[in-house]
């Protein structure tokens, strides 16, 4: 009995840790939440419109409740005699105090949000973003003066068999970039973000960041993946014809996969993704042979 | 009696033929209903504009824009493709301008304050009527620069603005070097300047004009609203003149007050549209809160409850309305002290407007109401606003917007309340006000029937938008993720339901005039006790010589 409890709980967790590692950094069909959080903060932020949600809907279903109340019951054939009521000073008291405090209720765990976006751990890794019509120029700043910069374009669909990225459920049109962003897992990212022509925003939902690009400034932002996927976001900020086609991709790497990456990407982009690619694919199956084999 | 009946004709001094009576008209409710009709046309064309967006976001990929682009513009092969993804851009932007410039505010306030204030107050007429004339026909002008700007270029190549309604430098500056933004930027100098005038006739005729006895504490709540949305008119107009007057000196003439390369800053453009931007959402929303009072308490037989809060609730959002701005920035690199202080200042504004929603319920509470198609609209009114002012409560935290901004979480939001709501108790005091000033009565079941198709059709066209929004779909987006079609077409469909609805609107007010079915000077009852329903309907031409007594 007990030996099937645990069995049923270590099922059941398994089947969690299978959705954890299959969820996506990005949208699904029908998607009516949130994407899932790869990073504390936003973790943070869904927890935060989760209690809001508490707060909102029971004041929405009042109203709706209360308006459908005297629809009937004073409705013209069921209170032919309207009151004369025109003041109740103690009612006007009590609907005017409740929703301070209601707001008081959301503002602390608000502020406090608000207060841990702008409070970064001290960064790893700093990565500067620059917006460009229409694509994302970065920037990495390594130890010992290291430096690799490229450029990441929306993956044309010609170039798909090119780059191995032909499985849309990996890299969906719109989204999939032809070099996405690689950092390591659990380690700070600091994000420097600025414009080179008009304003853009670097966005990524999976890790609720979300920075405009502005010309002229150099806005600062941070996140901390706690997941390894890759993860996608879109340029946030109208910024021409192409607005919807300049994509964010980031991806979350170990941190060895992604010392070797940075290592030879300086010298040979192309290959370092390529590499990383397929030790990433590699790492995949032996993880289902593990998988297969313990059942 | 033929004889008092020609002396009183002629006491009228109804200005013979058409180009006096309606042309050089200096009668507020002439001037009234030109706002009206020229609203209902901006209506119908900026309509349009996003009928055309919602049918090209039904399915993924680029579905009509590039077919549109080489239709008007006479893009050929690839290059339709382009000119159709700037295009779909200068839609957006179009929609924005027309039905905030040239729809909801024509309608609210050029419409229906300039009908029925003067007459609630107790007032001959506007204080000045030769400026009303002017503020009217200041607006065609300004909607024609903005219509002809969609065929002159933009960016090098294509033809529109396609900035956005924020218009947004450096996008709207060297983004678009051709004279497009230039042709909508003097639109929005002219359409400004006109509604700056109306504010001051309102504001005058307002404060000088009531008739004795009605002291501002007896005032209708709808020239209240009225009052307060002329003064955010008067202050924040001008501000927004001053922002787009250096972006266009930044345009042509050299001038760097937007662009960081000669010292400029893009974020002070921000700070001074949303200066202006944030208080023109109030000033959508206030007439509409004074018209749904008005039908709440007509049909419910009964006072206005907490008349008083009602009143200095409306002051209180106007006033709050100022310091809230940059609730719009949140992502554009403001300081954390900055955010707290926005946070906080957005959060209060929650407060006075739940007076108002649960002022208009107690209004009802004990009342005998009536469900006559205006009620119908303001009662769709508070439960729309609601929803999207719940939603609002959600954004104004900046930790949370972080996530919503720029998504279609905020395109529902804003339709929620001006979509939903303003558009809501335009249509609601269209209905109301529709037998007194054109003196016939519509058919109930087409304007019934209107409201369901519209009430449906507008749920589902932004209901799923929240949805589109926390998953992440930003806005602005011609295209999107496969991942997002499902919620995109339903609101498509949704958007042709509302279209349908806008069609049993043109057929039953078409109907209506045709019917002829005589109103009488008060359709609705006790209920409706403001002066305007003392009048014969539609009212005489020139009304209250003899000035109304005011208990």
């Amino acid at each position: 009995m007990k030996s099937k409890l645990v069995a049923a709980v270590a099922a059941f967790s398994a089947a969690m840790a299978e959705t954890a590692l299959a969820a996506p950094g990005q949208p699904v069909d029908w998607q009516i939440r949130f994407q899932d959080a790869a990073s504390g903060i936003m973790e943070q932020i869904i927890a935060f419109e989760i209690y809001t949600l508490w707060f909102i809907i029971p004041i929405t279903l009042l109203v709706l409740a209360l308006l459908a109340y005297v629809i009937v019951r004073f409705r013209q054939s069921a209170n032919p005699v309207p009151s004369r009521t025109s003041h109740n000073t103690m009612i006007e008291v009590v609907w005017t105090l409740a929703p301070v405090f209601i707001l008081l209720f959301l503002a602390f765990p608000s502020f406090n949000l608000l207060t841990a976006q702008y409070t970064p751990p001290p960064a790893d890794i700093t990565l500067k973003a620059t917006g460009y019509q229409w694509y994302w120029g970065f920037e990495y700043q390594g130890e010992d003066d290291s430096e690799l910069s490229f450029d990441s374009l929306m993956l044309a669909d010609a170039d798909r068999a090119d780059a191995g990225k032909e499985d849309l459920a990996d890299y969906p049109r719109l989204l999939a970039v032809d070099n996405e962003v690689v950092v390591p897992v659990g380690k700070t990212v600091r994000v420097l973000v600025t414009a080179a022509d008009v304003i853009h925003a670097f966005a990524l939902p999976s890790f609720g960041v979300k920075m405009d690009a502005v010309p002229g400034r150099l806005n600062e932002t941070w996140f901390n993946a706690t997941r390894e996927g890759l993860y996608y976001g879109q340029c946030s900020e109208l910024c021409g014809k192409d607005h919807a086609y300049m994509p964010i991709a980031i991806r979350v790497v170990s941190e060895e996969q992604y010392n070797t990456w940075f290592a030879a990407a300086a010298d040979d982009l192309e290959g370092a993704n390529q590499n990383l690619m397929a030790a990433i694919a590699a790492d995949a199956k032996s993880v289902d042979v593990a998988a297969n084999s313990a059942e | 009696m033929a004889g008092t009946a020609a002396a009183h004709d002629h006491h009228d001094h109804k200005p013979q033929g058409f180009v006096r009576r309606w042309m050089y008209s200096t009668n507020h409710k002439d001037i009234g209903t030109l706002y009206l009709i020229f609203a209902i046309i901006a209506g119908v064309i900026g309509g349009l504009l996003s009928v055309a967006m919602r049918a090209e976001l039904q399915e993924p990929g680029i579905q009509i824009f590039h077919g549109l682009a080489s239709m008007v513009y006479g893009f050929e092969g690839d290059s339709a493709i382009d000119g159709g993804k700037h295009m779909y851009n200068v839609f957006t932007t179009a929609h924005g301008l027309i039905m905030i410039f040239f729809m909801v505010m024509p309608a609210l306030i050029g419409g229906f304050a300039n009908w029925m204030v003067p007459i609630m107050i107790g007032a001959p007429d506007m204080a000045f009527p030769r400026m009303n004339n002017i503020s009217f026909w200041l607006l065609p002008p300004a909607f024609l620069l903005l219509l002809l700007s969609m065929f002159v270029e933009g960016p090098a190549g294509s033809y529109g603005t396609g900035g956005g309604w924020t218009i947004y430098p450096p996008l709207s500056t060297s983004g678009q070097p051709g004279p497009a933004m230039d042709f909508a930027i003097l639109s929005l100098h002219i359409a400004g300047a006109s509604s700056i005038l109306g504010a001051i006739n309102f504001i005058t005729t307002i404060l000088n004009m009531r008739a004795p006895g009605m002291t501002l504490h007896k005032m209708p709540l709808f020239a209240w609203s009225v009052l307060v949305t002329a003064f955010l008119l008067l202050l924040s107009l001008p501000v927004l003149a001053g922002g787009i007057t250096m972006l266009l000196t930044d345009r042509n003439f050299g001038t760097t007050f937007f662009a960081p390369e000669g010292g400029g800053d893009p974020i002070l453009f921000q700070h001074l549209f949303w200066f202006f931007g944030h208080p023109e959402v109030y000033i959508l929303i206030l007439p509409a809160f004074g018209i749904v009072s008005h039908i709440v308490s007509t049909f419910s037989r009964k006072p206005i409850f907490g008349y008083l809060g009602m009143a200095y609730a409306m002051v209180a959002i106007g006033a709050v309305g100022f310091i809230v701005w940059a609730h719009h920035m949140y992502t554009v690199g403001l300081s954390l002290n900055t955010q707290r202080y926005f946070v906080f200042a957005t959060m209060v504004i929650a407060v006075p407007t739940g007076i108002k929603i649960f002022s208009w319920i107690a209004t009802m509470w004990g009342g005998s109401l009536s469900m006559r198609t205006p009620m119908l609209w303001a009662i769709g009114f508070i439960f729309l606003f609601t929803v999207g002012g719940v939603t609002g409560v959600q954004l104004a935290n900046a930790g949370l917007d972080r996530a919503f901004h720029d998504t279609y979480y905020v395109v529902a939001h804003f339709h929620y309340v001006l979509s939903l709501g303003a558009v809501f108790g335009i249509f609601a005091g269209w209905y109301y006000w529709f037998p007194k000033m054109f003196g016939y009565m519509y058919s109930p079941f087409i304007a019934r029937t209107h409201f369901w198709v519209t009430f449906i059709g507008v749920n589902l066209v932004f209901f799923p938008q929240h949805f589109l929004g926390l998953a992440g779909m930003p806005r602005r987006y011609i295209d999107y993720p496969d991942a997002f079609a499902g919620w995109n077409a339903i609101s498509s469909y949704g958007s042709y339901i509302s279209g349908v609805g806008v069609l049993i609107f043109l057929y039953g007010v078409w109907e209506a005039f045709r019917g002829k079915r005589v109103a009488g000077d008060n359709p609705w009852g006790e209920g409706a006790t403001t002066l305007e329903w003392q009048l014969s309907s539609p009212p005489p031409y020139h009304q209250w010589e003899k000035l109304p007594h005011i208990r």
